[in-house]
């Protein structure tokens, strides 16, 4: 059966426990066309992007699958009619990952070390494109004009 | 560095082709958010130096995070 992966979002006026009881309706109905939910995640309370159906929070949860498409069509339909949930998506992906995902682990952790240096390396003409986004517009005519070393520290600046 | 070598440009090199290069994530919001300007468009790739391939899967996956309000669709 194909893996799928699917996130939900549900209203920020809702307990935990209630996504966590959500969570569980939504692998029984997916125990219940067939399929297994191989994983979960509860992500927490997450501010989002822009504001959905007027909330600014949401609580995240994840889902890994694998389940026949039948099963996913069945959660889906009973996410639409529920109406604590705000947003949802399933995709497909060709393998499941075990670990718990980026979301989980220990922010900060992480070693952008190497990533770092690349972006220094791709932002030799950032700081045109900072300057057309108006982000530091004051900056980049001055880093264009100076020599390059210090450019990409600007560029890298408005790259983020 | 300019003034010596007018129109020389450093040799760049796609930052997800590299050996131990992070995989591309939807739900990695902190990765991808390098790959977004401030207004929260999409940076061209011939500034960011990502391969073309890399750059549609990149695309791709900012477009889900914005889908899930991971990412602004605009920022203003």
């Amino acid at each position: 059966m194909p893996y799928y992966e699917s996130v939900f979002v549900a209203r920020p006026d809702i307990s935990a426990a209630q996504v966590e009881a959500l969570t569980e309706s939504m692998k029984e109905v997916v125990a219940g066309t067939g399929g297994s939910v191989t994983k979960t995640e509860y992500w927490g309370l997450k501010a989002l992007a822009y504001r959905i159906k007027k909330s600014r929070k949401g609580h995240y949860s994840l889902l890994n699958l694998d389940a026949p498409a039948e099963a996913v069509a069945e959660m889906e339909r009973n996410l639409r009619l529920n109406e604590d949930v705000i947003r949802y998506m399933t995709i497909r992906v060709e393998a499941p990952d075990e670990e718990p995902s980026i979301m989980m682990r220990n922010k900060g952790s992480r070693d952008d070390r190497p990533r770092r240096e690349h972006g220094r390396d791709g932002g030799r003409d950032g700081g045109r494109d900072g300057g057309r986004d108006g982000g530091n517009r004051a900056d980049a005519p001055s880093a264009s004009a100076d020599d390059s070393s210090n450019s990409t520290a600007e560029a890298d600046k408005g790259d983020n | 560095m300019r003034g010596r070598r007018p129109f020389f440009r450093r040799q760049k090199s796609c930052p997800f082709s590299a050996p131990n290069a992070p995989k591309i994530d939807y739900k990695d919001v902190k990765l991808l958010q390098r790959f977004v300007s401030e207004r929260g468009k999409i940076v061209p790739r011939r500034i960011t130096a990502v391969s073309s391939k890399k750059q549609r899967e990149l695309a791709r996956a900012i477009k889900r995070a914005r889908n899930l309000a991971l990412l602004p669709f605009v920022v203003d």
